[in-house]
Protein backbone atom coordinates (compact mmCIF):
# COMPACT_ATOMS: atom_id res chain seq x y z
CA UNK A 1 0.00 0.00 0.00
CA UNK A 2 1.54 2.95 -0.41
CA UNK A 3 -0.02 6.31 1.28
CA UNK A 4 2.76 7.78 2.13
CA UNK A 5 3.37 9.82 -0.26
CA UNK A 6 3.33 13.00 1.53
CA UNK A 7 4.75 15.42 -1.12
CA UNK A 8 1.46 16.88 -1.52
CA UNK A 9 2.14 18.89 -4.64
CA UNK A 10 2.68 17.19 -8.43
CA UNK A 11 4.53 19.88 -10.44
CA UNK A 12 1.93 20.67 -13.00
CA UNK A 13 0.89 19.01 -16.60
CA UNK A 14 3.98 16.52 -16.17
CA UNK A 15 3.44 12.89 -16.01
CA UNK A 16 2.17 12.05 -12.41
CA UNK A 17 4.90 9.93 -10.03
CA UNK A 18 4.15 6.80 -8.19
CA UNK A 19 1.29 4.08 -8.32
CA UNK A 20 -1.61 6.01 -9.75
CA UNK A 21 -4.60 6.17 -7.24
CA UNK A 22 -6.88 6.54 -10.48
CA UNK A 23 -6.71 5.05 -13.99
CA UNK A 24 -8.62 5.25 -16.85
CA UNK A 25 -7.38 3.88 -20.34
CA UNK A 26 -9.37 4.38 -23.74
CA UNK A 27 -12.62 4.87 -21.73
CA UNK A 28 -15.99 6.19 -23.08
CA UNK A 29 -18.99 6.88 -21.27
CA UNK A 30 -22.35 6.83 -24.01
CA UNK A 31 -26.19 7.16 -22.82
CA UNK A 32 -27.95 5.48 -25.61
CA UNK A 33 -27.23 7.89 -28.94
CA UNK A 34 -25.26 10.30 -26.52
CA UNK A 35 -21.67 10.18 -26.04
CA UNK A 36 -20.37 11.96 -23.15
CA UNK A 37 -16.81 11.45 -24.04
CA UNK A 38 -15.11 9.19 -25.35
CA UNK A 39 -11.51 7.99 -25.59
CA UNK A 40 -10.32 9.39 -22.05
CA UNK A 41 -6.70 8.24 -21.08
CA UNK A 42 -6.02 9.45 -17.25
CA UNK A 43 -4.07 8.79 -14.41
CA UNK A 44 -4.28 10.84 -11.09
CA UNK A 45 -1.16 10.37 -9.04
CA UNK A 46 -0.96 10.05 -5.41
CA UNK A 47 -1.64 13.82 -3.86
CA UNK A 48 -2.46 15.12 -6.94
CA UNK A 49 -5.31 17.97 -7.20
CA UNK A 50 -7.24 16.93 -10.33
CA UNK A 51 -10.25 19.36 -11.07
CA UNK A 52 -13.27 18.08 -13.68
CA UNK A 53 -15.02 21.22 -15.19
CA UNK A 54 -17.22 21.38 -17.46
CA UNK A 55 -21.18 22.48 -17.81
CA UNK A 56 -24.26 21.01 -16.67
CA UNK A 57 -25.13 17.23 -18.66
CA UNK A 58 -21.12 17.36 -19.92
CA UNK A 59 -21.09 14.26 -17.63
CA UNK A 60 -19.12 15.48 -14.99
CA UNK A 61 -20.50 14.16 -12.32
CA UNK A 62 -20.97 11.02 -14.61
CA UNK A 63 -17.59 11.04 -14.20
CA UNK A 64 -17.61 10.65 -10.53
CA UNK A 65 -19.67 8.13 -10.88
CA UNK A 66 -17.50 6.10 -12.64
CA UNK A 67 -14.76 6.27 -10.21
CA UNK A 68 -17.47 5.70 -7.71
CA UNK A 69 -18.19 2.16 -9.37
CA UNK A 70 -22.24 3.54 -9.68
CA UNK A 71 -21.81 3.55 -13.10
CA UNK A 72 -20.33 0.78 -15.23
CA UNK A 73 -17.82 2.64 -18.69
CA UNK A 74 -19.70 1.65 -22.03
CA UNK A 75 -16.18 0.76 -23.23
CA UNK A 76 -12.25 0.97 -21.72
CA UNK A 77 -11.13 0.40 -18.31
CA UNK A 78 -11.24 2.13 -15.16
CA UNK A 79 -9.18 1.36 -12.18
CA UNK A 80 -9.11 3.06 -8.56
CA UNK A 81 -5.72 2.13 -5.96
CA UNK A 82 -5.39 -0.75 -8.60
CA UNK A 83 -8.49 -2.33 -8.42
CA UNK A 84 -12.45 -2.19 -9.51
CA UNK A 85 -13.98 1.20 -8.32
CA UNK A 86 -16.29 -0.92 -6.55
CA UNK A 87 -13.82 -2.90 -4.38
CA UNK A 88 -11.89 0.31 -3.33
CA UNK A 89 -14.58 1.99 -1.89
CA UNK A 90 -13.75 1.48 1.37
CA UNK A 91 -10.69 3.60 0.62
CA UNK A 92 -12.18 6.27 -0.97
CA UNK A 93 -13.98 9.69 0.37
CA UNK A 94 -16.47 11.11 -0.84
CA UNK A 95 -17.14 14.59 -0.30
CA UNK A 96 -20.78 15.31 -1.92
CA UNK A 97 -22.62 18.34 -2.39
CA UNK A 98 -24.39 20.17 0.70
CA UNK A 99 -27.75 19.22 0.89
CA UNK A 100 -30.07 19.88 3.86
CA UNK A 101 -30.96 17.35 6.19
CA UNK A 102 -34.89 17.08 7.35
CA UNK A 103 -34.98 18.79 10.49
CA UNK A 104 -36.21 15.73 12.56
CA UNK A 105 -32.95 13.76 11.45
CA UNK A 106 -31.95 11.47 14.73
CA UNK A 107 -28.16 12.14 13.81
CA UNK A 108 -25.86 14.84 15.33
CA UNK A 109 -22.72 16.01 14.11
CA UNK A 110 -20.77 13.23 15.40
CA UNK A 111 -23.09 10.65 14.69
CA UNK A 112 -22.43 12.00 11.01
CA UNK A 113 -18.65 11.60 11.31
CA UNK A 114 -19.54 7.80 13.16
CA UNK A 115 -21.21 6.55 9.86
CA UNK A 116 -17.92 7.65 8.16
CA UNK A 117 -16.24 5.60 10.72
CA UNK A 118 -18.45 2.32 10.84
CA UNK A 119 -21.59 3.20 8.81
CA UNK A 120 -21.02 0.29 6.19
CA UNK A 121 -20.11 -2.61 8.51
CA UNK A 122 -22.92 -5.08 9.09
CA UNK A 123 -24.84 -5.29 12.33
CA UNK A 124 -24.51 -3.06 15.40
CA UNK A 125 -21.64 -1.18 16.87
CA UNK A 126 -19.53 -3.78 19.24
CA UNK A 127 -16.59 -1.47 20.00
CA UNK A 128 -18.37 2.28 20.66
CA UNK A 129 -15.09 3.91 22.90
CA UNK A 130 -12.69 3.09 19.47
CA UNK A 131 -15.57 4.77 17.57
CA UNK A 132 -15.56 7.41 19.63
CA UNK A 133 -11.96 8.06 19.72
CA UNK A 134 -11.62 8.47 15.85
CA UNK A 135 -14.55 10.56 15.44
CA UNK A 136 -12.98 12.90 18.15
CA UNK A 137 -9.85 13.21 16.40
CA UNK A 138 -11.42 13.92 13.12
CA UNK A 139 -13.85 16.19 14.25
CA UNK A 140 -10.45 18.24 15.40
CA UNK A 141 -9.40 17.85 12.32
CA UNK A 142 -11.88 19.61 10.59
CA UNK A 143 -12.46 21.99 13.35
CA UNK A 144 -15.77 20.86 14.12
CA UNK A 145 -15.79 19.19 17.95
CA UNK A 146 -17.57 22.43 19.43
CA UNK A 147 -20.77 21.71 17.59
CA UNK A 148 -20.63 18.01 17.61
CA UNK A 149 -23.34 17.08 19.07
CA UNK A 150 -25.90 19.75 17.24
CA UNK A 151 -28.09 18.01 14.97
CA UNK A 152 -27.80 17.78 11.92
CA UNK A 153 -30.58 19.37 10.64
CA UNK A 154 -29.73 22.73 12.48
CA UNK A 155 -26.55 22.66 10.67
CA UNK A 156 -25.33 25.56 8.25
CA UNK A 157 -24.15 24.60 4.67
CA UNK A 158 -20.76 25.21 6.13
CA UNK A 159 -20.62 23.26 9.02
CA UNK A 160 -22.03 20.31 7.09
CA UNK A 161 -19.47 20.58 4.63
CA UNK A 162 -16.30 20.45 7.09
CA UNK A 163 -18.12 17.27 8.81
CA UNK A 164 -18.58 15.83 4.94
CA UNK A 165 -14.74 16.37 4.80
CA UNK A 166 -14.16 14.73 8.64
CA UNK A 167 -16.84 11.89 7.31
CA UNK A 168 -14.50 11.47 4.18
CA UNK A 169 -11.33 10.88 5.91
CA UNK A 170 -12.66 8.73 8.06
CA UNK A 171 -11.86 5.92 5.00
CA UNK A 172 -7.95 6.99 5.58
CA UNK A 173 -8.52 7.77 1.43
CA UNK A 174 -5.98 7.61 -0.89
CA UNK A 175 -8.48 9.85 -3.07
CA UNK A 176 -10.96 12.50 -2.01
CA UNK A 177 -13.81 12.69 -4.70
CA UNK A 178 -15.93 16.79 -4.51
CA UNK A 179 -18.78 16.21 -6.07
CA UNK A 180 -19.96 20.09 -6.41
CA UNK A 181 -18.80 20.17 -2.59
CA UNK A 182 -18.70 24.42 -2.53
CA UNK A 183 -21.77 24.51 -4.37
CA UNK A 184 -24.55 26.52 -2.41
CA UNK A 185 -21.70 27.85 0.34
CA UNK A 186 -21.09 31.32 0.38
CA UNK A 187 -17.93 32.76 -0.80
CA UNK A 188 -16.52 33.16 2.88
CA UNK A 189 -17.61 29.52 3.09
CA UNK A 190 -16.52 28.18 -0.19
CA UNK A 191 -13.04 29.38 0.52
CA UNK A 192 -12.60 27.80 4.37
CA UNK A 193 -13.83 24.13 3.05
CA UNK A 194 -11.58 24.74 0.20
CA UNK A 195 -8.53 25.21 2.27
CA UNK A 196 -9.50 22.39 4.51
CA UNK A 197 -9.76 20.01 1.39
CA UNK A 198 -6.32 21.42 0.30
CA UNK A 199 -4.97 20.94 4.07
CA UNK A 200 -6.03 17.69 4.55
CA UNK A 201 -4.75 16.65 1.00
CA UNK A 202 -1.36 18.11 2.05
CA UNK A 203 -1.54 15.98 5.61
CA UNK A 204 -2.52 12.89 4.62
CA UNK A 205 -1.09 12.62 0.70
CA UNK A 206 -4.44 11.81 -0.48
CA UNK A 207 -5.14 12.91 -3.85
CA UNK A 208 -8.46 15.12 -5.28
CA UNK A 209 -10.47 14.66 -7.98
CA UNK A 210 -12.63 17.81 -7.12
CA UNK A 211 -15.48 17.70 -9.79
CA UNK A 212 -16.96 22.17 -9.88
CA UNK A 213 -18.89 24.49 -12.13
CA UNK A 214 -16.92 26.75 -10.62
CA UNK A 215 -13.06 26.77 -10.88
CA UNK A 216 -12.25 30.39 -9.07
CA UNK A 217 -12.39 28.79 -5.23
CA UNK A 218 -10.01 25.51 -5.70
CA UNK A 219 -7.72 27.40 -8.57
CA UNK A 220 -4.90 28.34 -6.24
CA UNK A 221 -4.63 24.49 -5.63
CA UNK A 222 -5.46 22.44 -8.77
CA UNK A 223 -2.38 20.65 -10.49
CA UNK A 224 -4.22 19.56 -13.71
CA UNK A 225 -8.00 19.78 -15.23
CA UNK A 226 -10.23 17.60 -16.97
CA UNK A 227 -12.29 20.12 -19.00
CA UNK A 228 -15.63 18.35 -20.30
CA UNK A 229 -17.76 19.90 -23.30
CA UNK A 230 -18.99 18.64 -26.50
CA UNK A 231 -18.47 15.43 -25.78
CA UNK A 232 -15.12 16.41 -25.77
CA UNK A 233 -12.28 17.18 -23.11
CA UNK A 234 -8.81 18.50 -22.68
CA UNK A 235 -6.63 17.55 -19.81
CA UNK A 236 -3.46 19.77 -18.60
CA UNK A 237 -2.44 22.10 -15.93
CA UNK A 238 -5.14 25.28 -15.18
CA UNK A 239 -2.76 27.42 -17.82
CA UNK A 240 -2.19 24.97 -20.79
CA UNK A 241 -6.25 24.39 -20.60
CA UNK A 242 -7.90 27.29 -19.23
CA UNK A 243 -7.05 29.38 -22.58
CA UNK A 244 -8.98 31.36 -24.86
CA UNK A 245 -7.76 29.40 -27.96
CA UNK A 246 -8.27 25.93 -26.06
CA UNK A 247 -11.12 26.48 -25.07
CA UNK A 248 -13.09 27.51 -28.39
CA UNK A 249 -11.83 24.85 -30.32
CA UNK A 250 -13.36 23.03 -27.52
CA UNK A 251 -17.13 24.28 -27.58
CA UNK A 252 -16.59 25.37 -31.07
CA UNK A 253 -17.16 28.94 -30.94
CA UNK A 254 -15.42 31.98 -29.62
CA UNK A 255 -14.97 31.95 -26.22
CA UNK A 256 -12.67 34.64 -23.74
CA UNK A 257 -11.10 33.36 -20.81
CA UNK A 258 -10.78 36.86 -18.44
CA UNK A 259 -8.72 36.90 -15.62
CA UNK A 260 -8.47 39.28 -13.08
CA UNK A 261 -7.24 39.30 -9.33
CA UNK A 262 -6.65 36.13 -9.99
CA UNK A 263 -10.15 35.30 -10.85
CA UNK A 264 -11.05 33.36 -14.13
CA UNK A 265 -13.96 33.98 -15.96
CA UNK A 266 -14.79 32.16 -19.05
CA UNK A 267 -17.45 33.90 -21.16
CA UNK A 268 -19.10 33.24 -24.17
CA UNK A 269 -20.03 29.72 -23.29
CA UNK A 270 -23.33 28.98 -24.95
CA UNK A 271 -24.40 27.92 -21.74
CA UNK A 272 -22.75 29.71 -19.42
CA UNK A 273 -26.05 31.97 -18.59
CA UNK A 274 -27.13 28.42 -16.64
CA UNK A 275 -24.22 27.38 -14.94
CA UNK A 276 -24.89 28.07 -11.07
CA UNK A 277 -28.51 25.38 -11.64
CA UNK A 278 -28.47 22.70 -9.61
CA UNK A 279 -26.20 20.02 -10.75
CA UNK A 280 -27.17 16.47 -11.48
CA UNK A 281 -28.07 14.37 -9.37
CA UNK A 282 -25.80 11.12 -8.08
CA UNK A 283 -28.98 9.26 -7.22
CA UNK A 284 -31.47 9.53 -10.79
CA UNK B 1 -76.82 18.58 33.94
CA UNK B 2 -77.75 15.96 36.07
CA UNK B 3 -78.16 13.90 33.49
CA UNK B 4 -75.40 15.16 31.65
CA UNK B 5 -73.36 14.24 34.94
CA UNK B 6 -74.87 10.64 35.15
CA UNK B 7 -73.42 10.47 31.23
CA UNK B 8 -70.27 10.96 32.17
CA UNK B 9 -69.80 9.06 35.01
CA UNK B 10 -71.13 5.72 32.81
CA UNK B 11 -68.97 6.85 29.88
CA UNK B 12 -66.04 6.53 32.92
CA UNK B 13 -67.44 3.49 34.05
CA UNK B 14 -67.23 1.68 30.40
CA UNK B 15 -63.84 3.07 29.46
CA UNK B 16 -62.17 2.04 32.91
CA UNK B 17 -63.37 -1.36 34.35
CA UNK B 18 -61.49 -3.24 36.63
CA UNK B 19 -63.55 -5.84 37.89
CA UNK B 20 -62.09 -8.94 38.33
CA UNK B 21 -58.81 -7.47 37.24
CA UNK B 22 -56.55 -10.15 38.52
CA UNK B 23 -58.57 -12.99 36.89
CA UNK B 24 -58.52 -11.57 33.62
CA UNK B 25 -55.16 -10.78 33.76
CA UNK B 26 -54.57 -13.93 34.02
CA UNK B 27 -56.78 -15.06 31.20
CA UNK B 28 -55.45 -12.80 29.01
CA UNK B 29 -52.16 -13.00 29.75
CA UNK B 30 -51.04 -13.90 26.35
CA UNK B 31 -52.79 -10.59 24.80
CA UNK B 32 -50.35 -8.67 27.35
CA UNK B 33 -47.02 -10.11 26.39
CA UNK B 34 -48.40 -9.96 22.52
CA UNK B 35 -48.74 -6.48 23.28
CA UNK B 36 -45.16 -6.16 25.23
CA UNK B 37 -43.31 -8.00 21.58
CA UNK B 38 -45.52 -5.82 19.58
CA UNK B 39 -44.38 -2.56 21.55
CA UNK B 40 -40.76 -3.44 20.87
CA UNK B 41 -40.93 -4.45 17.49
CA UNK B 42 -43.29 -1.00 16.69
CA UNK B 43 -40.53 1.21 18.47
CA UNK B 44 -37.30 -0.07 16.58
CA UNK B 45 -38.94 -0.41 13.08
CA UNK B 46 -41.20 2.95 13.70
CA UNK B 47 -37.46 4.84 14.08
CA UNK B 48 -36.66 3.82 10.54
CA UNK B 49 -40.05 4.47 9.05
CA UNK B 50 -39.39 8.04 10.70
CA UNK B 51 -35.96 8.47 8.96
CA UNK B 52 -37.03 7.20 6.03
CA UNK B 53 -40.55 9.06 6.16
CA UNK B 54 -42.56 6.73 5.05
CA UNK B 55 -45.39 6.78 7.39
CA UNK B 56 -48.06 7.32 4.34
CA UNK B 57 -46.77 3.90 2.88
CA UNK B 58 -47.06 2.04 6.31
CA UNK B 59 -50.73 3.56 5.69
CA UNK B 60 -51.04 2.05 3.12
CA UNK B 61 -49.79 -1.29 3.59
CA UNK B 62 -51.85 -1.37 6.18
CA UNK B 63 -54.58 -1.08 4.37
CA UNK B 64 -53.63 -3.90 2.45
CA UNK B 65 -52.67 -6.14 5.15
CA UNK B 66 -56.41 -5.47 5.82
CA UNK B 67 -57.67 -6.43 2.06
CA UNK B 68 -55.29 -9.81 2.47
CA UNK B 69 -56.92 -10.65 6.11
CA UNK B 70 -60.17 -9.99 5.26
CA UNK B 71 -59.85 -12.48 2.09
CA UNK B 72 -58.33 -14.16 4.40
CA UNK B 73 -61.90 -14.63 6.32
CA UNK B 74 -63.57 -15.20 3.55
CA UNK B 75 -62.05 -18.22 2.19
CA UNK B 76 -61.53 -19.76 5.76
CA UNK B 77 -57.92 -19.50 5.83
CA UNK B 78 -56.17 -18.31 8.65
CA UNK B 79 -56.38 -14.29 8.96
CA UNK B 80 -52.92 -13.77 10.16
CA UNK B 81 -51.29 -15.81 7.35
CA UNK B 82 -53.80 -13.38 4.75
CA UNK B 83 -52.62 -10.32 6.65
CA UNK B 84 -49.14 -11.64 6.48
CA UNK B 85 -48.87 -11.36 2.65
CA UNK B 86 -51.20 -8.28 2.37
CA UNK B 87 -48.77 -6.38 3.85
CA UNK B 88 -45.76 -7.87 2.42
CA UNK B 89 -47.00 -8.16 -1.48
CA UNK B 90 -47.86 -4.52 -0.49
CA UNK B 91 -44.58 -3.71 0.51
CA UNK B 92 -42.43 -4.98 -1.91
CA UNK B 93 -44.75 -3.00 -4.73
CA UNK B 94 -44.01 -0.23 -2.81
CA UNK B 95 -40.12 -1.31 -2.35
CA UNK B 96 -39.78 -2.05 -5.89
CA UNK B 97 -41.87 0.81 -7.56
CA UNK B 98 -38.90 3.31 -5.63
CA UNK B 99 -40.79 5.21 -2.58
CA UNK B 100 -38.15 7.88 -2.37
CA UNK B 101 -39.40 9.60 -5.22
CA UNK B 102 -42.28 12.27 -5.54
CA UNK B 103 -44.47 9.94 -7.47
CA UNK B 104 -43.93 7.00 -4.50
CA UNK B 105 -46.27 8.90 -2.82
CA UNK B 106 -49.15 9.36 -5.11
CA UNK B 107 -49.03 5.55 -5.60
CA UNK B 108 -49.57 4.84 -2.33
CA UNK B 109 -52.27 7.05 -2.30
CA UNK B 110 -53.67 4.52 -5.51
CA UNK B 111 -53.09 1.46 -3.83
CA UNK B 112 -54.31 2.36 -0.75
CA UNK B 113 -58.64 2.91 -1.27
CA UNK B 114 -57.76 0.07 -3.79
CA UNK B 115 -56.85 -1.99 -0.82
CA UNK B 116 -59.50 -0.57 1.12
CA UNK B 117 -62.44 -0.84 -1.16
CA UNK B 118 -61.51 -4.87 -2.05
CA UNK B 119 -61.29 -5.41 1.57
CA UNK B 120 -64.69 -4.19 2.04
CA UNK B 121 -65.74 -6.25 -0.62
CA UNK B 122 -64.36 -9.21 0.75
CA UNK B 123 -66.02 -8.54 3.81
CA UNK B 124 -69.51 -7.96 2.20
CA UNK B 125 -69.16 -11.32 1.24
CA UNK B 126 -68.09 -12.85 4.21
CA UNK B 127 -71.34 -14.28 6.22
CA UNK B 128 -69.61 -15.08 9.07
CA UNK B 129 -69.57 -13.32 12.34
CA UNK B 130 -69.58 -9.56 11.78
CA UNK B 131 -67.43 -8.95 15.02
CA UNK B 132 -64.60 -10.33 13.10
CA UNK B 133 -65.26 -7.80 10.45
CA UNK B 134 -64.72 -4.95 12.23
CA UNK B 135 -62.27 -5.83 14.44
CA UNK B 136 -59.45 -6.30 11.36
CA UNK B 137 -60.08 -2.39 10.91
CA UNK B 138 -60.49 -1.05 14.45
CA UNK B 139 -58.74 -3.49 16.45
CA UNK B 140 -60.12 -5.37 19.21
CA UNK B 141 -58.57 -7.38 22.58
CA UNK B 142 -57.91 -10.74 20.77
CA UNK B 143 -57.38 -13.56 23.70
CA UNK B 144 -54.43 -14.61 21.63
CA UNK B 145 -53.62 -18.22 22.21
CA UNK B 146 -50.89 -19.67 22.63
CA UNK B 147 -50.47 -20.75 18.92
CA UNK B 148 -50.72 -17.75 17.86
CA UNK B 149 -48.73 -15.77 20.77
CA UNK B 150 -45.84 -18.19 19.41
CA UNK B 151 -46.25 -17.32 15.86
CA UNK B 152 -46.08 -13.62 16.63
CA UNK B 153 -43.10 -13.90 18.63
CA UNK B 154 -41.05 -15.86 15.79
CA UNK B 155 -42.34 -13.22 13.51
CA UNK B 156 -41.25 -10.64 15.75
CA UNK B 157 -37.51 -12.59 16.20
CA UNK B 158 -36.96 -12.58 12.68
CA UNK B 159 -37.96 -9.08 12.17
CA UNK B 160 -35.67 -8.15 15.39
CA UNK B 161 -32.65 -10.07 14.77
CA UNK B 162 -32.22 -8.99 10.76
CA UNK B 163 -33.02 -5.41 11.89
CA UNK B 164 -29.88 -6.17 14.49
CA UNK B 165 -28.23 -7.71 11.68
CA UNK B 166 -28.62 -4.55 9.35
CA UNK B 167 -28.21 -1.68 11.79
CA UNK B 168 -25.52 -0.01 11.20
CA UNK B 169 -25.81 0.04 7.35
CA UNK B 170 -29.65 0.69 6.99
CA UNK B 171 -29.56 3.71 9.32
CA UNK B 172 -26.79 4.74 6.97
CA UNK B 173 -28.61 4.38 3.76
CA UNK B 174 -32.38 5.94 5.50
CA UNK B 175 -30.70 8.82 6.64
CA UNK B 176 -27.73 9.86 4.27
CA UNK B 177 -28.40 7.21 1.40
CA UNK B 178 -26.36 9.16 -1.49
CA UNK B 179 -22.85 9.21 0.59
CA UNK B 180 -24.16 5.19 1.85
CA UNK B 181 -24.42 4.55 -1.93
CA UNK B 182 -21.10 5.99 -3.13
CA UNK B 183 -19.13 3.94 -0.19
CA UNK B 184 -20.23 0.77 -1.77
CA UNK B 185 -23.62 -0.16 0.36
CA UNK B 186 -26.06 -1.60 -1.28
CA UNK B 187 -29.02 1.17 -1.22
CA UNK B 188 -31.26 -0.46 -3.12
CA UNK B 189 -31.48 -3.40 -1.21
CA UNK B 190 -31.49 -2.37 2.19
CA UNK B 191 -34.72 -0.12 1.12
CA UNK B 192 -36.44 -3.89 -0.61
CA UNK B 193 -35.43 -5.77 2.50
CA UNK B 194 -36.67 -2.85 5.17
CA UNK B 195 -39.85 -2.47 3.27
CA UNK B 196 -40.05 -6.25 3.75
CA UNK B 197 -39.32 -5.89 7.63
CA UNK B 198 -41.97 -3.56 7.57
CA UNK B 199 -44.63 -5.47 5.92
CA UNK B 200 -44.35 -8.13 8.38
CA UNK B 201 -44.15 -5.55 11.23
CA UNK B 202 -47.67 -3.84 10.16
CA UNK B 203 -49.13 -7.61 9.95
CA UNK B 204 -48.20 -8.20 13.07
CA UNK B 205 -50.21 -4.73 14.13
CA UNK B 206 -53.25 -4.88 12.87
CA UNK B 207 -53.89 -8.14 14.48
CA UNK B 208 -54.30 -5.83 17.94
CA UNK B 209 -54.79 -2.13 16.95
CA UNK B 210 -56.53 -2.74 13.86
CA UNK B 211 -55.33 -1.71 10.53
CA UNK B 212 -56.89 1.88 10.59
CA UNK B 213 -54.65 2.88 13.29
CA UNK B 214 -51.23 1.54 12.53
CA UNK B 215 -49.67 4.61 12.76
CA UNK B 216 -50.06 4.71 16.07
CA UNK B 217 -47.68 2.43 17.00
CA UNK B 218 -45.74 2.59 14.20
CA UNK B 219 -45.17 6.18 13.74
CA UNK B 220 -46.60 8.36 16.88
CA UNK B 221 -43.78 6.54 19.75
CA UNK B 222 -40.59 7.44 17.35
CA UNK B 223 -42.06 10.56 15.96
CA UNK B 224 -42.61 11.58 19.53
CA UNK B 225 -39.22 10.18 20.60
CA UNK B 226 -37.40 12.25 17.78
CA UNK B 227 -38.83 15.17 19.33
CA UNK B 228 -36.98 14.66 22.58
CA UNK B 229 -33.28 13.94 21.18
CA UNK B 230 -31.10 13.45 17.79
CA UNK B 231 -29.27 11.08 19.46
CA UNK B 232 -29.81 7.89 17.29
CA UNK B 233 -29.25 5.40 20.82
CA UNK B 234 -31.97 7.77 22.69
CA UNK B 235 -34.12 7.94 19.96
CA UNK B 236 -34.48 4.05 19.33
CA UNK B 237 -34.37 3.65 22.97
CA UNK B 238 -36.91 6.00 23.88
CA UNK B 239 -39.28 4.97 20.84
CA UNK B 240 -39.29 1.82 22.64
CA UNK B 241 -40.01 2.57 25.91
CA UNK B 242 -43.16 4.74 24.41
CA UNK B 243 -44.50 2.09 22.00
CA UNK B 244 -44.19 -0.32 25.28
CA UNK B 245 -46.33 2.64 27.69
CA UNK B 246 -48.92 2.88 24.49
CA UNK B 247 -49.57 -0.78 23.99
CA UNK B 248 -48.89 -2.97 27.32
CA UNK B 249 -50.44 -0.05 29.17
CA UNK B 250 -53.58 0.40 26.26
CA UNK B 251 -54.08 -3.57 26.77
CA UNK B 252 -53.96 -2.86 30.88
CA UNK B 253 -56.80 -0.59 30.50
CA UNK B 254 -58.86 -2.40 27.89
CA UNK B 255 -58.93 -5.70 29.48
CA UNK B 256 -61.85 -5.15 31.62
CA UNK B 257 -63.85 -3.36 29.48
CA UNK B 258 -66.52 -3.51 26.25
CA UNK B 259 -64.43 -0.95 23.75
CA UNK B 260 -61.70 -2.09 21.98
CA UNK B 261 -58.16 -1.48 22.73
CA UNK B 262 -56.82 0.86 20.02
CA UNK B 263 -58.55 4.06 21.95
CA UNK B 264 -56.48 3.53 24.65
CA UNK B 265 -52.67 2.45 22.29
CA UNK B 266 -54.12 5.74 20.33
CA UNK B 267 -54.66 7.94 23.20
CA UNK B 268 -51.78 7.24 25.06
CA UNK B 269 -49.21 7.48 22.11
CA UNK B 270 -50.82 10.69 21.30
CA UNK B 271 -50.36 12.48 25.11
CA UNK B 272 -47.01 10.91 25.03
CA UNK B 273 -46.13 13.02 21.54
CA UNK B 274 -48.12 16.24 22.91
CA UNK B 275 -46.00 15.81 25.85
CA UNK B 276 -42.09 15.62 24.03
CA UNK B 277 -43.60 18.21 21.32
CA UNK B 278 -44.07 21.02 24.80
CA UNK B 279 -40.73 19.59 25.81
CA UNK B 280 -39.11 20.30 21.97
CA UNK B 281 -40.63 23.71 21.99
CA UNK B 282 -39.40 24.88 24.93
CA UNK B 283 -36.06 23.19 24.39
CA UNK B 284 -35.39 24.95 21.29
CA UNK B 285 -35.89 28.41 22.67
CA UNK B 286 -32.73 27.75 25.14
CA UNK B 287 -30.37 25.49 23.90
CA UNK B 288 -27.72 26.32 21.41
CA UNK B 289 -25.56 22.94 20.58
CA UNK B 290 -22.40 24.99 22.00
CA UNK B 291 -22.79 27.50 19.25
CA UNK B 292 -23.81 31.08 18.86
CA UNK B 293 -26.83 30.46 17.53
CA UNK B 294 -29.17 27.67 16.57
CA UNK B 295 -30.63 29.26 13.54
CA UNK B 296 -31.86 26.47 11.16
CA UNK B 297 -30.44 25.58 8.08
CA UNK B 298 -30.37 27.69 4.57
CA UNK B 299 -29.38 30.74 6.80
CA UNK B 300 -25.88 32.02 6.80
CA UNK B 301 -23.93 32.28 10.22
CA UNK B 302 -21.22 34.49 10.43
CA UNK B 303 -18.26 31.93 10.74
CA UNK B 304 -18.21 28.31 11.07
CA UNK B 305 -15.99 28.29 13.47
CA UNK B 306 -18.21 30.24 15.81
CA UNK B 307 -16.77 33.63 17.42
CA UNK B 308 -17.76 34.12 20.87
CA UNK B 309 -21.64 35.56 21.17
CA UNK B 310 -21.93 38.84 20.13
Amino acid sequence: MQTETASGVVPGGRAPQGRPVIRLSEASLAFGERTLWSGLNLSVAPGEYFAVLGSNGTGKTSFLKVLLGLLPLTSGTVSVNGTRPHAAASRVGYVPQQRGFPARTPLRAKDLVAQGVDGHRWGIRTHPRRVHRRVAELLERVGASEYADAPVGLLSGGEQQRLRIAQALAADPTVMLCDEALLSLDLHHQHVVSELVHEQRQRTGCAVVFVTHDVNPIIEHVDRILYLANGSFRIGTPDEVLRSDVLSELYGTHIEVLRSNGRILVAGRPDSTHHTDSPEELIP
Amino acid sequence: MITAALDVGSFLDSVFVFDNYGELLALLRNSVWAGAVLGLVGGLVGTFVMMRDLAFAVHGIAELSFAGAAAALLIGADVVTGSLVGSVLAALIMGFTGLRAREGNSFVGVLMPFGLGLGILFLSLYEGRSSNKFSLLTGQIVSVSSLQLTSMVVLSAVVLVTLVGVWRPLTFASTDPLVAQAKGLPVRGLSILFMVLLGISVALSVQIVGSLLVLALLITPAAAAMNLTASPLRTVVLSVVFAELAMVGGILLALGGSIPISPYVTTISFVLWLVSRAVRAVRERTSSYGRTTTTPHGRSRASVTGPARP
